[in-house]
């Protein structure tokens, strides 16, 4: 069976669609002609592909991960390296593709929205390699956890603005980056970050990232002669997960397990995890799983990853999820760093605090399936901008 | 069956002037206050009262409506006090609406809020984020219960999209008048006119113009050729002063007069 995931256009199943003021349906067509018509543009996909050939650093390389593997279980865990992508993280998939349909569409000024950060200093990567001019929204909160990107995004020559509304973190960030975009929306591009937000963003986001499981399904054949039994994935918007999910969707036998950030523990009301400790509710655009109270408020995310800490995420993992083809799991922070410093000294590799709940959910799942088990891990992202929140968890003065 | 609103443009239009339409969150500046604040609005001489519902994330607003609905948030201002607040408006003698970002309606459940609304003397619900592609839900509830479903459109509305959108409304088709969020401006955008014509085209209901109105000389210029005008963050200003509820009702009731004076000067 092949699950068809588009039943109507923007819509997956009950979720997604568009939820937005209809100043900006226009702009939201044009991006989604544009998309349309650039998939099917042999020269667009060309010029992307050896941008990412000789840019981003494609295709990302596999790394199997022994010495982690003795303590979950003996599984054999393959690690997609997307940290090793130029600016350390996947979200350089999305923001070159973007970046290219802004200047099809004649835009010259990119807006963005960040947590971590990471998505910042990509959008911040692409404006700079396309000379356009580059606004980055970030929470308040968000600019103090992660001041390294905040200076890396500066270095490249985007202004960054701090967000002093609400919660001060990334769903703020995002509120402020629409009302920039209902604004200005003639001359400037929406780089929505993840695959959340009105269509055609999540179907869009998802389009650049799923080359994430293209490659690694052929590099994992191609390595052990058969498929994964689970491809692991840590989900905040769910923009790594879906891109690593999206190839593998069709092969029923492959189990596709996303991590959510579980903060305190599920039960404190303290989390980030969205699927797992949600309801259906519309948040930025889009119908999917929401935090929010029994007023349809929006209830403010925990998570020690400012990546993950968002209370929404992507309309078709909410599909996915509700069809039961994808698993979605809560990994508090503390199980989280654990596994961030047990994968540091076996590996030699600092992942970042987002990826450390998809490592995390390995051991988990590894002791659950044993030894005979094949792993593919999606490693969305390198350490370096976590140093500092790390440092502080352990005790490592700095 | 007609709603107060629709009996609203019916008596303004034989008046040959424009409606004055006050937006004010529930439970804003306090629960309290905010009954006082309906009151004398409708003493002032508005013609019909949004109510709004305060939402966590309101992208469409500007600073003034986020820091009140913030304010009305955290008063725990819940669906209840904002059905009691339309129940005060229309008991105030003037037309009253919901204002509200969708996921409080979807939460709450459709149809039944829909029905909600209807008992508590309300006329419709203005729905700022709902597009007419997630409506058919909502527009059923909206036909079952003889309420008018207002929806609001844009300058960069094309023509084609202006019918589509003014076919399913009922009411009043909303003009936002500028490309931007609430907010009051010094100039009132020359979007709006052209905008206004616009819509005028392609349907015969009302079109009342909001997004930036702060004078009497801005609610005139836009009474020459709205059907009504809309007035949100220049009261709310009023009541964000921390200078006390009398002085602050006070002004609330000089502007709206000064604007009520504006509406009927625009012809």
């Amino acid at each position: 069976m092949i699950i068809e995931v588009n039943e109507q256009v923007g819509h997956f199943g009950q979720f997604g669609g568009r939820f937005v003021p209809e100043a900006l349906i226009g702009a939201l067509n044009e991006l989604e002609d544009a998309h349309n018509a650039a998939q099917k543009d042999p020269l667009f996909l060309a010029e992307l592909t050896e941008l990412h050939r000789t840019y981003t650093g494609r295709p990302s390389i596999i790394t199997e991960a022994k010495r982690f593997a003795e303590y979950a279980g003996g599984a054999r865990i393959l690690l997609k390296r997307e940290d090793l992508n130029h600016t350390g993280s996947h979200k350089i998939n999305n923001v070159l593709g973007q970046a290219l349909l802004a200047k099809r569409m004649g835009k010259k000024r990119i807006i963005a929205e960040t947590g971590a950060g990471q998505h910042g200093v990509a959008a911040a990567t692409a404006a700079a390699l396309m000379g356009l001019e580059c606004v980055v929204y970030m929470g308040e909160e968000d600019t103090r956890r992660q001041a390294l990107n905040v200076a890396r995004m500066k270095l490249l020559g985007a202004e960054v603005f701090p967000v002093t509304s609400g919660s001060r973190t990334l769903k703020d960030a995002i509120n402020e980056a629409m009302r920039d975009w209902v604004t200005n929306v003639d001359t400037t591009h929406y780089m929505l970050g993840t695959v959340a937000g009105p269509h055609p963003f999540p179907t869009m986001v998802r389009d650049f990232h799923k080359i994430i499981g293209e490659e690694s399904r052929e590099q994992v054949l191609g390595l052990c002669g058969r498929l994964p039994d689970a491809v692991l994935a840590c989900i905040g918007g769910g923009s790594n997960a879906i891109g690593i999910f999206h190839a593998f969707i069709p092969d029923e036998a492959v189990r596709l397990i996303g991590f959510e950030a579980g903060g305190d523990g599920l039960e404190t009301g303290r989390h980030a995890a969205t699927i797992t400790g949600g309801s259906p509710g519309v948040l930025h655009g889009t119908r999917s799983y929401v935090l929010q109270d029994e007023n349809g408020q929006t209830i403010e995310s925990h998570s020690i990853s400012a990546g993950l800490d968002y209370p929404g995420v992507g309309p078709e993992h909410a599909y996915l999820h509700t069809l039961g083809r994808a698993e979605y799991r809560a990994i508090n922070d503390d199980a989280a760093m654990n596994a961030f410093a047990l994968f540091c000294k076996t590996e030699g590799i600092i992942p970042a605090i987002e990826t450390a709940h998809a490592l995390a959910g390995a051991i988990i799942v590894g002791n659950e399936l044993g030894s005979d088990a094949l792993l593919l891990i999606n490693l969305s992202g390198r350490g370096d901008k976590d140093v500092q929140t790390a440092a502080s968890y352990f005790g490592i003065p700095l | 069956m007609s709603t107060a609103l629709d009996d609203l443009f019916v008596k303004v239009r034989s008046e040959n002037r424009a409606a004055l339409i006050a937006y004010i969150p529930a439970g804003f500046p306090s629960k309290k206050a905010c009954a006082r604040a309906i009151a004398v609005l409708a003493d002032a001489g508005v013609d019909a009262i949004e109510i709004g519902f305060p939402y966590s994330d309101p992208i469409m607003d500007g600073p003034t409506i986020q820091e009140a609905a913030e304010i009305a948030i955290k008063a725990g201002t819940n669906a209840a006090d904002v059905l009691t607040a339309l129940q005060t408006a229309s008991d105030a003698g003037v037309a009253a609406v919901v204002m509200t970002y969708w996921n409080p309606v979807e939460k709450y459940g459709v149809d039944e809020f829909a029905k909600a609304i209807a008992a508590h003397g309300g006329s419709g619900v203005i729905t700022p984020d709902l597009t007419i592609e997630e409506s058919e839900h909502w527009l059923a509830a909206t036909l079952t219960h003889a309420i008018n479903p207002i929806y609001v459109v844009a300058p960069s509305t094309s023509d084609a999209r202006l019918a589509q959108v003014a076919a399913r409304t009922g009411g009043f088709v909303y003009a936002a008048s500028v490309m931007g969020v609430t907010g009051a401006r010094t100039t009132v955008s020359g979007d709006a006119a052209a905008l206004v014509s616009r819509v005028r085209a392609v349907t015969s209901l009302p079109v009342c113009v909001g997004l930036g109105v702060s004078t009497r000389e801005q609610a005139k210029s836009v009474a020459a050729y709205a059907d009504g005008v809309i007035v949100g963050s220049a009261f709310i200003k009023i009541l964000l002063t921390n200078e006390g509820e009398e002085i602050a009702m006070n002004a609330l009731s000089l502007l709206a007069k000064e604007l009520a004076a504006g509406v009927r000067e625009g012809r």
